[in-house]
């Protein structure tokens, strides 16, 4: 193919012969075109950096239990090694761990399948985008390890600590981390390009929009709100790069700079970045919800006006983040009152979740379990929110573990809960065999407790007044009470408990994956269209016959059909 | 078969919104009018923020308004001769071909200018260093020339894949868009930062 725009709109009748070409283990692995092999690359290195970001929880954790003791695997930790542990274990975990698993892992496995396409429109950008993640998970790596050590200072990188290595102390460390961070959002433009040009172009014929499963919108839907957010914050990060390297002065108030101006930048991406991670959680937790309980999803169109509604609040609550920053109180107002208005959407799509249950033979699989999980987690989550959304309440609960404990109960359910569900939900077709579901419902039942006795005793801690940033409170006698004290160590062993039971999943995954009952093509019974193609699909997908969709896809228990469920490309 | 050009990859089989190639430079334009978006907000909070007199900062030279005027209309003619090759693609592809270069010598104009121009500021003592009105001037006008380099290898490209005939709509629309985009950002530029 030497004329390479050619390819976009040749109708693909010969789709036949490409299937037959042997690939050898290089192309098949290591750089594959197929967006299957890179939706797992994507998952097992997301799986991969979630390590490092559990073990960075569990040494600061373990610091803060029992302050200034060695710690197991770690050693003694000091004070500038928390701040590159707690800095680094919230960037991984959002950056390498939600974005790249819950959009790019599912985003690619499932649009392709879901939309009855043979791959992704632009299979090579495709392969691109998962190369240059690949780059910046290894200079974020990296970063802990060159001298000075990691980025100490927060996920957030406010100016001018992280702007002057004579404040920050981690001159690689920190110019690193930022070009890091960059590199993963070209990867994810990249990415975010393809899923909607070919969700809006590759659809198989007859599906119209309101055909297309959640899953997908949510995905599109996410990444759209990406690529509208993430520019401000590449301008930022541009700057931040040359204040740190070339020593200019934009954020620098002694050279005329204006650190504030970072936090604006900063937060227009970073709170979208919230509904980026949470969009596709929520849609396969649509997913699972409706195929376990055998019913159509409740109020389809709702649920994607409250998504579209969400994401476009999202662009303007960003200052409720900056409260006691200086800024006027008069748009503190107005940002408390944008940021109330957006748990209405929110809700409304919880709920909606929680109507498609009313009625419904529900099947307590795993997936379900998960999903049911997650609009649990997730509302406490939610809730939480509101008082640090009000000005007023945030002045005192801010920097507070009140807020951690918040946006825990927000981002575990978005990146942990949410992940297993898609994974539990859509593991027979991505290997080709059953998890153990006895394991997988030990592991849920272990990870749900531990998580809510991890996060619930914080939000006593935060109204006591522990602030986030104290690497040791032993010197504060008044917040070092015996009873904070000990909610502080109970949390520790909670998350102890928490890691110790993801070996469970990490052994089922594993053995799963290559021991397992063989998966039929549809063993959950669903409709729409990725049951529809042989688990694990071949490359190219649906074999020489590309689908047509005849109905939408949640057809569940229609009325005079013999099986209850009715695959979106059964003609009538 | 497994890996054709970059375009090529899932089969489109219904009527496209857009071809795909366009749909995708215009997701991608659409991102970088949100970065030029946040650069020009940071400039306008930043001089907002100096006292009523300090911007420009006593004693760092100006930038020059009146002989950007100039290299400004040199861009927006060659937007105009590429639109005008792009309506002659079908019909008169020698026409086209000679506003296509036109147009890009324009554009290499224009770049050539301001490399200039940004020379004799380097010379006349505006750095990166002193204040953020220096560095913010390299920052915006580098990230426009950042864009506008690649567009112009861009529509090089192009005219040389129309002088030997196997050009085709699509890539040339994906081309055009990208520059019509560099033209059209920087008289918001211009009124922003220059004036």
């Amino acid at each position: 193919m030497n004329a390479p725009a050619h390819g976009h709109d040749h109708v693909h009748d010969d789709g036949g012969h490409h299937h037959h070409h042997e690939m050898t283990f290089v192309e098949k692995y290591i750089f594959p075109t197929d967006h299957k092999y890179i939706g797992k690359q994507y998952l097992l290195t997301g799986m991969l950096m979630a390590v490092f970001g559990g073990f960075f929880a569990y040494a600061f954790r373990m610091q803060l239990a029992w302050p200034g003791s060695d710690i197991p695997l770690f050693g003694h930790m000091s004070p500038a090694e928390y701040n590159a542990a707690v800095t680094n274990h919230g960037t991984i975990m959002i950056f390498w761990v939600a974005m790249p698993v819950l959009i790019a892992a599912f985003g690619n496995f499932l649009i392709p399948l879901m939309v009855g396409a043979d791959d992704m429109v632009f299979p090579r950008l495709n392969r691109l985008s998962y190369q240059i993640f690949l780059v910046s998970a290894i200079v974020i790596v990296a970063s802990l390890f060159v001298p000075g050590g990691g980025f100490g200072g927060a996920w957030t990188a406010y100016p001018p600590l992280s702007g002057d290595s004579a404040y920050n102390l981690t001159p690689l460390g920190s110019s690193l981390w930022l070009v890091a961070v960059a590199l993963e959002f070209v990867a994810f433009l990249v990415g975010g390009i393809n899923f909607i040009v070919t969700a809006m172009n590759a659809r198989a014929p007859g599906m119209k929009w309101t055909d297309v499963p959640m899953v997908v919108w949510m995905i599109c839907i996410a990444s759209i709100l990406f690529m509208a957010s993430v520019g401000p914050l590449m301008a930022g990060a541009v700057m931040l790069l040359f204040d740190q390297t070339l020593h200019t002065g934009f954020f620098d108030p002694r050279q005329g700079g204006d650190p504030i101006l970072w936090q604006h930048l900063f937060w227009f991406f970073g709170h979208p970045e919230v509904y980026v991670v949470l969009l596709p959680a929520t849609g396969m937790v649509a997913e699972v919800v409706a195929v376990h309980s055998r019913k159509k999803l409740f109020g389809y169109k709702t649920i994607l006006f409250t998504a579209v509604g969400t994401g476009v609040l999202s662009f303007f609550v960003w200052a409720h983040h900056q409260f006691i920053a200086g800024i006027d109180p008069r748009m503190a107002n107005i940002f408390t009152i944008t940021t109330v208005l957006i748990s209405i959407p929110i809700a409304e799509m919880m709920f909606l979740y929680i109507a498609t249950l009313y009625g419904g033979s529900i099947r307590f699989t795993t997936p379900m379990l998960w999903a049911l999980g997650f609009i649990f987690a997730f509302l406490i989550g939610g809730v939480t929110g509101i008082p640090l959304g009000a000005s007023g309440a945030d002045i005192y609960l801010h920097d507070s573990y009140f807020v951690i404990a918040h946006f825990h109960f927000t981002f575990f359910p978005i990146a942990f809960i949410g992940t297993f569900t898609g994974l539990t939900h859509w593991f027979p077709k991505m290997f080709g065999r059953m998890m153990n579901e006895t394991l997988g419902k030990i592991h849920f039942w272990g990870t749900i407790i531990a998580v809510h006795c991890l996060f619930l005793p914080m939000f006593v801690l935060g109204l006591a007044g522990h602030h986030r940033r104290i690497y040791d409170y032993t010197n504060f006698p008044e917040l070092s009470t015996p009873f904070l004290t000990n909610i502080g160590i109970f949390a520790t062993v909670s998350l102890l408990v928490l890691l110790a039971f993801q070996f469970v999943f990490v052994f089922n995954f594993f053995y799963s994956m290559f021991k397992g009952p063989v998966a039929e093509a549809n063993p959950w019974k669903a409709g729409s269209l990725e049951w529809q193609c042989p688990s694990p699909p071949p490359h190219g997908n649906f074999g020489e016959h590309l689908p047509t969709v005849y109905r939408g896809p949640y057809e569940y228990s229609v009325p005079g059909r013999d099986k209850d469920y009715w695959p979106q490309s059964e003609p009538a | 078969m497994v890996s054709g050009g970059a375009f090529s990859g899932g089969g489109v089989r219904r009527r496209p919104v857009l071809p795909n190639g366009v749909l995708a430079i215009l997701l991608f334009i659409g991102v970088e009018a949100m970065l030029f978006a946040g650069f020009f907000s940071a400039f306008t909070i930043v001089k907002a923020n100096f006292a009523p007199g300090m911007w420009p900062p006593p004693g760092q030279p100006r930038f020059p308004a009146e002989a950007t005027a100039v290299t400004t209309l040199i861009l927006l003619v060659s937007g105009v001769l590429l639109w005008w090759s792009g309506r002659r693609f079908d019909t008169e592809p020698a026409s086209a071909r000679g506003l296509l270069a036109a147009s890009a010598t324009l554009g290499a104009t224009f770049i050539g200018i301001q490399g200039v121009e940004w020379a004799r500021l380097i010379g006349e003592g505006l750095t990166l260093e002193d204040n953020p009105y220096g560095g913010l001037f390299y920052v915006i006008v580098g990230a426009h020339a950042a864009h506008a380099v690649p567009a112009l290898i861009a529509l090089i490209v192009m005219w040389v894949r129309m002088q030997r005939g196997y050009l085709d709509a699509v890539s040339f629309t994906v081309a055009r868009a990208f520059w019509y985009f560099v033209v059209l950002v920087w008289p918001v530029l211009y009124w922003r930062v220059y004036l």
